[in-house]
């Protein structure tokens, strides 16, 4: 008998542990803080600073738009695809040599001292020019900053410099840093930089590495009753399932930057109480490129890049890749560009057997086994599409008799082998449109960009009359001149090839139907968020 | 107590040997990785021009040869200076203490987990070898011990932090609650409860079935025999005579397991986005941060060599022909 009792026993211990742990907790796991203000949002990394004034990247504006201001955001109706911020407006003058800013009255930095020209000054002279990766670009010929009152800055450029891209460049490149915190120290190592003061509509209030980012609201913002919420927390979670999770679970309103993978957007989006937003991100678009190492003597022949692009089946790649997320792609500049896209350019059909015509004809024959030549892929870590991509392009090309061999390497290897140590024939990238061909086009195939840039031409290409035509297109000051200039710069990429664009795409957000004005601006995932609001 | 002191004299010493083996390994090995900090670095601002990245390889030193870097790295951990983060630009002393205590937490939970319930039943188990109830458990166990740590994780994770909503699906603790003291500690309770069964199941079945092969085999053994000769109970046979003995090779697996479970931990941190050791390593060789990375690999081997410590120290309490031959040496 108690032999019996004895087991009975042992074995009533950990079942007894299991349920105990099992029921211990019986209240949900709802969220604590009331309700009302506090907006909670997924943030899938951690950006190394915080300064959007020396780094003008996505990462750092998601979080730091909302504490720093740029001179104008962008907008969907406001005149040139602008909403003022800390300026009210702004002229370019018709040499191109100066561009003159009124600045908003009655601003004030988080710490109470006022905003003034004299920031501006500072900013863009010991900032923007000298620090940010894409000031460096846009305020080369930047030789002073005169301020004649409080409130106008007066640009002054040694080269004509296209009112045009300083406009475009505005929502990106012109956050303003307060002078009397950052004057006469150095500004790259300032403590400042991870505890931002700015004039925006929310202030930094706290941040635990690994945990989550703190804004509260600014009590003095210059916009009459805004901002609507008290406060939005940035919740760290990098593992792409977790923001899903999280938002199913009610622990957080908002995942943006695709936090949320594409394969389960159907699935969540029937999820009551979740939708699915795919505005907010059109100033934002990410472009799908074949880059091209042009030092291969088979990819130096025009007849072999236009060969490849006739073997992709762009549509294919849209749907099945991209979930129809995205768009084919017909240039350089993509369709979210009106202003400057030109849909008149050459067209490379897919068209299998027109390809292995081109690759016949430029004198690479199929072997005994069917192959012609082999290339090596190196596609960008980056996004799982890009992946995806290469995978795509490698049966793609063995259909045309290229054999493909696929690298795979972690970000640091990828950025090394194909920027600088430029060991690859060919890779899949994701360049950035950033709003104007000047600031982030022209640098995929401009000669003469040393090596170790990252994102640039390290394909070895060089064609003087396209060169000519960047050169051209970034003085000219008048408007339509430049936009023809850019409109014949895309015809001629597309007829040359150096690079094969397959498709545009941008991101989507996931976020509680509670959350009210989401995506209202073609930047909002990166805007202040001043006018978004939750329903209790 | 001289004994002990002894013991972690001797085993200190014997550490520094292999604590410079890690060091210098670590650093050769992201070595030959391609690319550096810079590049890593370059890309999180989405492009940087050829200046900017020679600036920033020469703050940090990345453009002296890999010998100097690493007599320079060594000569300043002698003085335990641990250096400065290049991909958190932060002292990497810093970084670490932010995060080893989630770790600790996290690690030191699911090991009594895994320890206490496994050998639990594995003395049920053991009681009776061959029963239905030891096919059972060692049949689960197997079957727990199958599955990967990270979907054990997600599973938790839909089942009952999205369906049931008994958990919170994430982090180490609510969000600026403003909790302090008990409220607090049930609130970082509760947030870990999910963690730690996902990273405790998996080892509880290696305690389960080595207490249960242990007990299965003491009961051939003449003592047992002579015990149950004896008339005792059959529950003092089992506690005291069997799955004592079946005890102490437990302990030297928990030793074992401390470095296995720190590895887990950087799937189960990632998956539950708790800010800990395991998390930091992996941004670490994903930003090429040598220096972070060695720190980390340094602290973990320090916490690897004090956990074995604390084996022996407890073996020495638990078996008494341990301290003899201690003397003896």
């Amino acid at each position: 008998m108690f032999r019996f009792s004895l087991s009975r026993r042992a074995l009533l211990y950990p079942v007894a542990l299991t349920i105990g742990l099992a029921i211990l907790p019986l209240s949900p796991a709802a969220q604590e803080a009331p309700e009302g203000g506090r907006l909670v949002v997924a943030a899938d990394s951690e950006p190394r600073d915080l300064n959007p004034a020396v780094v003008a990247s996505n990462g750092v504006f998601f979080i730091s738009s909302k504490v720093i201001e740029p001179l104008a955001e962008a907008s969907y109706e406001g005149e040139d695809g602008l909403e003022p911020r800390l300026a009210t407006s702004w002229e370019g003058s018709e040499d191109g040599l100066s561009f003159t800013v009124n600045l908003r009255e009655g601003v004030t930095w988080h710490d109470g001292e006022p905003f003034t020209s004299a920031d501006v000054a500072f900013s863009a002279l010991e900032v923007w020019k000298p620090l940010q990766n894409l000031g460096r670009i846009v305020f080369s010929s930047l030789e002073d900053v005169e301020t004649p009152d409080e409130h106008t800055a007066i640009f002054r450029f040694s080269e004509p410099t296209p009112p045009q891209m300083i406009m475009k460049a505005m929502p990106a490149v012109t956050a303003v840093l307060p002078r009397h915190i950052y004057e006469g120290k150095d500004i790259a190592t300032n403590p400042t930089n991870t505890q931002l003061v700015g004039t925006g509509p929310f202030k930094f209030a706290e941040y635990r590495p690994g945990e989550y980012y703190r804004l509260v609201k600014n009590e003095n913002y210059w916009s009459e009753g805004e901002p609507q919420l008290d406060e939005i927390i940035f919740r760290v979670l990098p593992d792409r399932s977790a923001a899903a999770s999280a938002l199913e679970a009610g622990e957080i309103h908002l995942a943006a930057f695709s936090q949320v993978p594409l394969v389960d957007l159907e699935r969540i989006g029937q999820v009551p109480g979740l939708e699915v937003i795919t505005e907010g991100y059109e100033a934002l678009t990410y472009q799908l490129v074949v880059e091209i190492n042009h030092r291969n003597e088979a990819l130096a022949d025009r007849r072999v890049r236009r060969a490849i692009a006739h073997a992709i089946d762009k549509d294919f790649v849209v749907d099945t890749i991209f979930l129809g997320y995205a768009a084919a792609a017909t240039g350089p500049v993509p369709k979210n560009a009106p202003e400057f896209y030109n849909p008149d350019v050459p067209v490379y059909d897919f068209d299998v057997e027109k390809a292995n015509a081109l690759l016949d004809e430029a004198g690479y024959p199929r072997g005994d086994d069917g192959t012609r030549f082999s290339l090596r892929l190196l596609p960008a870590p980056f996004f799982a599409e890009t992946r995806q991509f290469g995978d795509y392009l490698r049966q793609a090309l063995a259909e045309v008799g290229i054999r493909v061999e696929l690298i795979n390497n972690d970000t640091p290897a990828h950025i090394k082998a194909v920027y600088t140590d430029h060991d690859f024939d060919i890779t899949v990238s994701p360049p950035v449109f950033r709003d104007d061909p000047a600031i982030s086009t022209t640098i995929l195939v401009r000669s003469g960009i040393p090596n170790g840039v990252p994102f640039s031409n390290q394909g070895g290409y060089e064609n003087p009359e396209l060169d000519a035509l960047i050169d051209e297109a970034a003085t000219t000051v008048d408007t339509a001149e430049r936009v023809a200039l850019y409109n014949e710069f895309q015809r001629l990429v597309v007829e040359e090839l150096p690079l094969i664009n397959v498709a545009e795409w941008s991101f989507t957000s996931v976020a509680s139907e509670k959350v009210l004005n989401v995506g209202n601006n073609p930047r909002w995932v990166v805007s202040n968020w001043a006018d978004t609001a939750l329903e209790p | 107590m001289h004994r002990a002191l002894k013991l972690v004299r001797r085993r200190a010493l014997s550490s520094i040997p292999v604590l410079l083996i890690v060091v210098t390994g670590t650093f050769f090995l992201l070595e030959s990785a391609t690319g550096d900090a810079v590049d890593a670095y370059l890309v999180s601002l989405g492009g940087g021009d050829a200046e900017l990245a020679r600036n920033l390889r020469e703050t940090y030193g990345l453009d002296q040869s890999a010998w100097s870097r690493l007599w320079l790295y060594v000569s300043a951990l002698a003085r335990f200076d641990l250096g400065w983060s290049v991909a958190f630009n932060r002292p990497i002393l810093d970084v670490i203490l932010e995060r080893l205590p989630n770790t600790l937490l996290l690690m030191g939970s699911a090991t009594a987990l895994a320890f206490l319930l496994g050998s639990l039943l594995g003395i049920v188990a053991g009681a009776r070898p061959g029963s239905g109830v030891d096919r059972l458990l060692s049949v689960g166990s197997l079957a727990l011990y199958a599955v990967p740590s990270f979907w054990l994780g997600l599973v938790l994770i839909l089942l009952f932090a999205v369906q049931l909503r008994w958990f919170p699906t994430a982090g180490i603790e609510s969000i600026a609650s403003g909790k302090s003291g008990f409220d607090r500690a049930v609130d970082i309770a509760r947030h870990l409860v999910l963690p730690v069964c996902a990273l405790g199941f998996i080892y509880l079945a290696l305690f389960l079935r080595m207490m249960r092969a242990g007990m299965a085999e003491i009961w051939r053994q003449d003592f047992v025999l002579a015990a149950r000769a004896k008339g005792l109970a059959r529950r003092r046979i089992v506690l005291r005579h069997i799955a004592r003995n079946a005890l102490l090779p437990l302990v030297t697996m928990l030793g074992l397991q401390a470095a296995a479970m720190l590895g887990g931990s950087v799937v189960i941190e990632s998956v539950f986005a708790i800010p800990g050791f395991g998390r930091l390593a992996q941004e670490a060789v994903a930003a090429r941060d040598a220096p972070l990375l060695m720190g980390i690999i340094v602290m973990s081997a320090i916490l690897v060599i004090l956990v074995n410590l604390l084996i022996d120290l407890a073996y020495a309490a638990l078996d008494p022909r341990v301290g003899q031959g201690e003397r003896r040496t």
